[in-house]
């Protein structure tokens, strides 16, 4: 499979999941099937699913301590040890984690291979800046729980007093900046724009770069596609196609007391983003998208380099056959003897 | 077989990383090409050590003699892998595919071919998982990143597992630690189950097995090495040092690679270990070498876990029947992930054995009070700490040297100072090379994890293309000579790729350079080093 047939295929998949929507409440009025039905089955294989493979992935023992030791080992009090990308125990690997997880360490040491060849003919090998990744995953990530912490403004009555903070945060340039006071751009939120730019570079950087154009998986541009839908519907929503704002609220707030309503009124688009983020907490669990829970327990990371000063047990380890020094020594007895090898006995 | 050539460095040097264009990986099948690959195991290695499958086979041949049922013994194999490692489960499921791996391997920098970006060579692997043990890779096939095991797949999976050096550089760099080793040995692990190891490494185990070390050294060749060094020693300094095999009730016991002992310039640092122990006698060193633990490198480490535990197993066990106290290790690489991160695991608890004194200095190991073992580098680094030592590093004043770091001992360990303190304290030059080749970043010398053979020489070459690049860079800069290293590895695989990239270093153990700054009393006057080169100021003197 090349790299257009499986974009090809992912966003098919993308406009297909539009139009399911589109057509079951615009041209069927399927209102509760998708107001409440797909939504509360999402949730539950979103929460199911999320359990049952970090159970399975746990059931799988550790049986070695393999950290990737990114630094100088605990040693002599007068070499300087890096606690934190080498740990010697749970605090530094504490810290190593919060490091990985909030702030993609391991993503900030990217570089960028730089080939040339000399006049010569030969090779000249470089490694340049290349911070880009880095920045737009951070990005991404930040601004999608930015978003998400936002949403609770539709969950949740009274609207909790950090939804608003963040809004106001996250709304800054509605106000406009100095010297350009006023002239801000109303309703706009920083998060829907920073969003939508790193899901489109970190797209664009997927066919851009020669590599990642040719590992990339339909599975890889799917999320990206339905993120993109996500958040364009999101943003037509809000500023182009209007919906009842208070039927909505009345129908999220429905959904998290469990006593679930689907108010009149409530335009199609709406549907539609309920359904792409419905199909997108469904699809989590069976996809990369578990790198998210699969990271605190990824071995090479969490684990303290210590399996020099206290023993680390596998729970499998079992007898194998070892060649013993008796077998050894009655292979090459007579050897050692004539060069004067101590031996445990004697030739007959 | 035939011959194979190694193409000149400027035709190995057009090098295209841009993958093709409309092509996809999962339907390119691989040519297996000569001079990259190493030779089948021969079946008698196999047997040796009883290890399932032996057959003479040739991978460049059609047919592989696989088993009937292959195929389950493959599937059989991955689920209770599946089982068994976290690690590897959680490898197959959560790569996203950034491709911030990808040009972080040597083999890929050196070679552009796509399957050695670690996380397509990965892939190869979790395609076949996809396809087996998930519902949307049996549901979907391709569209979802699954294929069928053939008889190709399996013959991509043994070129490409065969590929890898196991350095673990692209796990510096993945978001979530995805450790492409752990990949690669438990793949090798998978075709060992069909037989399909390698010769280079298949040997050197079976070898290990039998006689205690990877080159089949007997016990009476390895003494006569270690006289031969005595003499060669005596020769150059005028002092004979003394030395023990096998020795009862010693204090300690070493092990190194046996490739110190049997192959230049490791010999050097062979030479170097004897000298130090020598000069500590006085002081109150009490140390034995072994012919049964005679190995401090573990191939048994690329071919099985299992295979690595019976082969290190027999370190405790001389200890044990010495009655040592504990144990110290010399300069090797994988050697040190090995005693690092597996061995206590494996063979311990070493209950019998006491936690480490330096009994010149004093000092207590505290990182090594569970293994009982202790690195060579950093006894010494605390002699000099401890001013036990006396030095003239202007003995090493016509060398100029930088300091390789090995993989598996910089990141399966963090052994990252300790070699350069010493190397400060015996020696006036040193220059370090580029940041983003050393230390956690270093790069691999090419040929670790068992493919340091004759007939991959291509696949070396290029895959230390980015360490030879890094040295050559201060080769040119500062006139570097000399490419130091506690590697056995290194120092066998090394000056080949100098020679190929940049003529005009050579390679050296660090203790060969301990040794040649180290001042013994009543030593004669030093005009050459331990390989007989004159030392700086001393070149006319040799012409007389």
């Amino acid at each position: 499979m090349n790299f257009i047939l499986s974009i090809v295929v992912s966003s098919l998949a993308v406009v297909i999941l539009v139009l399911i929507p589109w057509i079951g409440v615009g041209a069927l009025d399927l209102r509760v099937i998708f107001g409440i039905l797909v939504p509360y089955a999402a949730m539950a294989t979103f929460f199911v699913g999320i359990v049952v493979r970090v159970v399975d992935w746990a059931r799988s023992p550790v049986p070695f301590r393999i950290p990737t030791t990114a630094g100088q080992q605990w040693s002599f009090p007068w070499i300087k040890s890096n606690p934190i990308d080498n740990p010697k125990g749970n605090t530094g690997v504490i810290v190593r984690m919060i490091f990985e997880v909030l702030l993609f360490r391991s993503l900030f040491r990217n570089t960028r291979l730089e080939y040339r060849r000399t006049a010569e003919g030969m090779p000249k090998v470089d490694y340049e800046w290349e911070k880009w990744l880095w920045l737009a995953a951070l990005v991404f990530h930040y601004s999608f729980f930015v978003i998400f912490l936002r949403h609770f403004r539709f969950f949740m009555e009274p609207v909790p007093g950090f939804v608003a903070l963040l809004e106001s945060l996250d709304g800054f340039m509605q106000m406009g900046v100095l010297p350009l006071n006023g002239l801000g751009l109303p309703g706009v939120y920083l998060t829907d724009m920073l969003l939508m730019m790193a899901v489109t570079y970190l797209f664009l950087r997927r066919i851009y770069i020669s590599q990642t154009r040719y590992i990339s998986l339909p599975a890889d541009y799917f999320p990206l596609f339905l993120i993109l839908g996500l958040g364009l519907t999101g943003i037509l929503m809000r500023y182009f196609i209007r919906v009842d704002i208070t039927a909505v609220k009345q129908l999220a707030v429905g959904l998290f007391k469990f006593s679930p309503t689907v108010p009149e009124g409530i335009g199609v688009i709406f549907f539609i983003h309920l359904f792409l983020i419905s199909v997108l907490i469904a699809y989590f669990p069976f996809s990369k998208l578990m790198h998210f829970a699969g990271v605190f327990l990824s071995p090479t990371r969490n684990l303290s380099n210590n399996s020099r000063f206290k023993r680390h047990i596998n729970p499998w380890n079992y007898p194998v056959k070892v060649h013993t020094y008796e077998e050894y020594e009655e292979d090459f007895r007579e050897a050692m003897i004539e060069a004067g090898i101590p031996v445990e006995k004697e030739s007959e | 077989m035939a011959k194979v050539t190694t193409p000149k460095p400027k035709e190995t040097a057009n090098i295209d990383h841009s993958p093709p264009l409309m092509k996809g990986w999962m339907n390119t099948p691989a040519e297996i090409r000569p001079g990259i690959y190493c030779y089948g195991a021969k079946p008698k290695n196999l047997e040796a050590v009883g290890m399932p499958f032996p057959k003479e086979w040739n991978p460049e041949d059609e047919n592989w003699k696989l088993p009937e049922n292959w195929k389950e013994i493959i599937e059989e194999g991955f689920k209770d892998r599946l089982d068994r490692f976290r690690s590897f489960k959680l490898f197959m499921d959560i790569c996203v595919r950034c491709g911030a791996c990808a040009d972080k391997c040597h083999f890929f920098i050196g070679s552009g071919d796509p399957k050695n970006m670690p996380v397509l060579r990965a892939e190869l692997i979790r395609s076949v998982y996809r396809k087996k043990f998930t519902k949307g890779g049996k549901l979907l096939g391709q569209f979802a990143g699954a294929r069928e095991l053939t008889e190709d797949v399996l013959k991509e999976w043994w070129y490409y597992l065969y590929q890898c050096t196991e350095c673990r550089r692209c796990s510096l760099f993945c978001p979530y630690g995805i450790d492409t080793a752990e990949i690669t040995i438990i793949g090798r692990e998978l075709t060992n189950l069909l037989g399909l190891n390698t010769d280079w490494i298949a040997g050197p185990a079976a070898n290990c097995f039998r006689t205690g070390n990877h080159l089949g050294i007997q016990p009476h060749a390895y003494k006569d090495m270690l006289d031969f060094f005595v003499d060669e020693i005596e020769g150059l300094t005028g002092i004979r040092v003394d030395y023990s095999l096998n020795r009862k009730g010693a204090e300690i016991l070493f092990v190194t690679p046996s490739g110190d002992v049997f192959a230049d310039p490791g010999t050097y640092t062979a030479m170097g270990y004897l000298m130090l122990f020598h000069y500590l006698q006085s002081q109150g060193l009490d140390i034995t070498w072994s012919t049964y633990a005679s190995e401090g490198g573990n191939f048994g480490y690329f071919t099985s876990h299992e295979m690595a535990k019976r082969l290190n197993a027999k370190m405790y066990a001389e200890a044990k029947r010495l009655g040592v106290k504990f144990i110290m290790g010399g300069e090797c690489g994988h050697m040190w992930r090995v005693l690092n991160q597996y061995m206590d695991t494996f063979n311990g608890p070493a209950d019998f054995l006491e936690e480490p004194v330096s009994p010149i200095t004093g000092t207590k190991f505290e990182n090594a009070k569970s293994t009982k073992m202790i690195h060579l580098v950093e006894f010494t680094a605390d002699l000099i700490k401890h001013n036990k030592l006396k030095l003239d590093p202007s003995r090493n004043d016509h060398l100029k040297v930088t300091f390789h770091d090995s993989c598996n001992t910089s990141r399966g360990m963090g052994f990252l100072e300790e070699p350069r303190y010493v190397i400060r304290n015996v020696c006036n030059n040193f220059y370090e090379m580029p940041p983003n080749t050393i230390r956690e970043q270093t790069f691999c010398c090419g040929s670790g994890s068992g493919l340091n053979a004759g007939e991959d020489m291509e696949l070396r070459m290029r895959g230390g293309l980015p360490r030879a690049n890094a040295v050559k860079y201060v080769h040119e800069k500062h006139g570097v000579n000399m490419l130091a290293n506690i590697c056995a590895i290194d120092r066998a695989a090394l000056p080949t790729l100098m020679q190929y990239w940049v003529p005009g270093v050579e390679v050296t153990g660090v203790h060969e350079m301990v040794a040649n700054a180290l001042v013994f009393e009543g030593e004669t006057k030093r005009t050459t080093d331990l390989r007989g080169n004159p030392l700086a100021g001393m070149e006319e003197e040799e012409d007389v």
